[in-house]
């Protein structure tokens, strides 16, 4: 990627985390969104977010691929400073070019799609491989195909999003984002506006990924996702981490009475 | 289709169902009124023909006329070229009022400030007395010597101040369409190409144009017409082939002005025509995807799903658009 100096290496052991998050702060004016957050994902690992509306998961997740700027801390994405370039302890910004480096090494799904309307499900996958990797049309044809093919929307290449259901136009989103092969994808609530009928197959569709071994970031309220698919389970409440770990035990054993409240809510 | 009297067409029966053939409501008033408007129509044709001071030989003999027909093909061209420096213009401005940079969003700010804040006649003025003001064009370094140098009454000859001023003056008005034509495109959509590592001019060119134009074509057309008219102000300059200016020279050697201005109407109108044939097939290319879609053949299980259709779930109190 684009950085030039040597990345401190971020304190862990064993494996090395692909995304080390390290007391991140956020404010947005007046209002601390984040307020210090440390959080580790190993390669193929699959970490899921909960919490209630305004806990700052989805801020979070935009932090991470520079859709918006962090206001303290550090983030680090295969041990790569995101968002700054460090010059002998003074932190400078990245210009926009680096910055689009650095998001293409990760894939985003987003709440409401934002497919583009104007496009095939088929431009809508091969257009950043071919504008931004500069892939030829044909090539990025054949690996959209496939892609549409593993989202089970083969026959819908040529639809434009308006022509598909919501379940499906997430589908293509999710085949956008990999068509750029990202070694991180991450996903802003990918099921929230989804009729309960069409959330089974975009679940099914990351249940694929991540059992290809795709290392991913989920902020979901699928508490059933995350038991049955998820590493380690975050639960966020007022811009902290108030509970982490293995999903099945936190939600069969939360610790934490506002884990709790949270969960017996939403279970 | 329904037609302009509320009929619809009756689909055949299908596999032995019972089609319902209802009475169409009746109405009656609309008769009445289309009556009225006819005989309105009906009379003020026949006013205009029996009039005699109209003068409807002399119409016929300048209809076709050489020059009336030089100075519609001079007024498209006037149009056509001035609409096309101006919209180049107006997409450049409407990126630099957006961009991050403050010296582009400055300037364009000052350029539409600048002309359209001054008469349009008075800066076809201007650029036809450019000559006057600067009698050559010098290239070289600055306060050096010269390297090239050029009469700028010939450069910058009646056709070119005509064109460059229409186009100027217009590029700062459609700056404003297309300044609003971008804005109104979704947010996500910005986000979700620079997600996928897009840099901000391209995103601009492929993306957030492309949605945008649907909301600039139907006010660039206004424009565009509109144009065509303000054609007939080049005589600032002066510039002396167009359509009005013809059709006037032609009106007082004959010392008939009406049927004149009958024929310079009678053409204005065909071209708007024709602009307008074209404006619907501009639209129709870039309403693809949006506009008058086909809907894809709905599979049961989505059909299903569309019957179960539940309220979206409110968004993360944080998420795009929701900063404080």
């Amino acid at each position: 990627m684009t950085s030039t100096t040597p990345a401190p290496v971020p304190a862990s052991a064993g494996v090395l985390p692909l995304v080390d998050i390290q007391g991140v702060h956020k404010f947005f004016g007046d209002h601390h969104v984040l307020r210090g957050i440390d959080m580790q994902v190993k390669p193929g690992e699959v970490s899921v977010i909960i919490g209630p509306s305004g806990s700052g998961k989805s801020t979070l997740l935009r932090c991470i691929n520079l859709l918006e700027t962090i206001s303290a801390g550090r983030i680090y994405v295969h041990d790569d400073l995101i968002g700054f370039r460090d010059v002998n302890g003074r932190l400078h910004d990245l210009n926009t070019k680096q910055i689009a480096a650095q998001r293409r090494e990760i894939g985003m799904v987003f709440q409401r799609f934002n497919l583009f309307p104007h496009k095939t499900a088929l431009q809508n996958v091969i257009e950043a491989p071919t504008q931004v990797k500069r892939q030829s049309k044909a090539a990025a044809k054949l690996k959209a195909l496939e892609l549409l093919e593993m989202v089970g929307l083969s026959d819908r290449a040529n639809f434009y999003p308006s022509q598909l259901s919501g379940g499906q136009q997430q589908r293509v989103a999710i085949a956008r984002a990999l068509a750029m092969e990202p070694e991180l994808m991450l996903f802003d609530e990918p099921t929230s506006a989804l009729d309960p009928e069409l959330v089974g197959d975009v679940l099914e569709v990351m249940k694929n990924l991540a059992k290809s071994g795709m290392t991913m970031i989920v902020v979901t309220h699928e508490i059933g996702f995350a038991r049955e698919v998820g590493d380690t389970l975050t639960f966020m409440d007022g811009g902290v981490v108030v509970e982490s770990g293995n999903p099945r035990e936190i939600i069969a054993n939360p610790q934490h009475h506002r884990t709790k409240e949270f969960l017996s809510r939403v279970l | 289709m329904a037609g302009p009297f509320g009929r619809k067409a009756t689909p055949e029966s299908a596999a032995g169902l019972e089609m319902i053939d209802a009475v169409p409501v009746r109405h009656p008033w609309r008769w009445v009124g289309a009556a009225v408007i006819l005989l309105v129509l009906a009379l003020a044709i026949q006013s205009m023909t029996v009039n005699p001071k109209f003068y409807w030989g002399t119409f016929r003999t300048y209809l076709f006329d050489v020059l009336v027909i030089r100075g519609v093909g001079w007024t498209l061209i006037l149009t056509v070229s001035a609409m096309a420096i101006a919209i180049v213009l107006a997409i450049l401005l409407a990126f630099m009022r957006q961009s991050d940079n403050p010296l582009f969003r400055y300037v364009s700010w000052v350029w539409v400030w600048f002309f359209r804040g001054t008469p349009v006649y008075t800066q076809l003025l201007f650029w036809g007395s450019i000559g006057a003001l600067y009698p050559k064009i010098i290239v070289g370094v600055p306060f050096g010597p010269e390297l090239f140098s050029w009469d700028t009454a010939t450069v910058i000859n009646a056709t070119v101040a005509a064109i460059v001023g229409l186009g100027l003056n217009e590029s700062a008005y459609l700056a404003e369409i297309f300044r609003a034509g971008l804005k109104s495109v979704d947010n996500g959509q910005m986000e979700a190409a620079e997600a996928l590592g897009m840099r901000r001019s391209k995103v601009m060119w492929r993306i957030i144009l492309p949605q945008a134009m649907r909301v600039i074509i139907p006010p660039t057309g206004n424009e565009t017409i509109g144009m065509l008219k303000t054609t007939s102000l080049v005589l600032a300059v002066p510039f002396t082939l167009d359509l009005t200016f013809v059709t006037n020279a032609l009106a007082s050697r004959t010392f008939l002005p009406i049927p004149l201005l009958m024929v310079a109407a009678f053409w204005y109108l065909v071209v708007t025509s024709v602009l307008m044939v074209g404006q619907f097939f501009i639209e129709r290319h870039f309403g693809k995807g949006v506009d008058n879609v086909m809907k894809a053949p709905v599979k049961a299980t989505a059909a299903v799903a569309a019957a179960h259709a539940t309220p979206v779930d409110p968004a993360d109190g944080t998420t795009e658009g929701d900063k404080p």
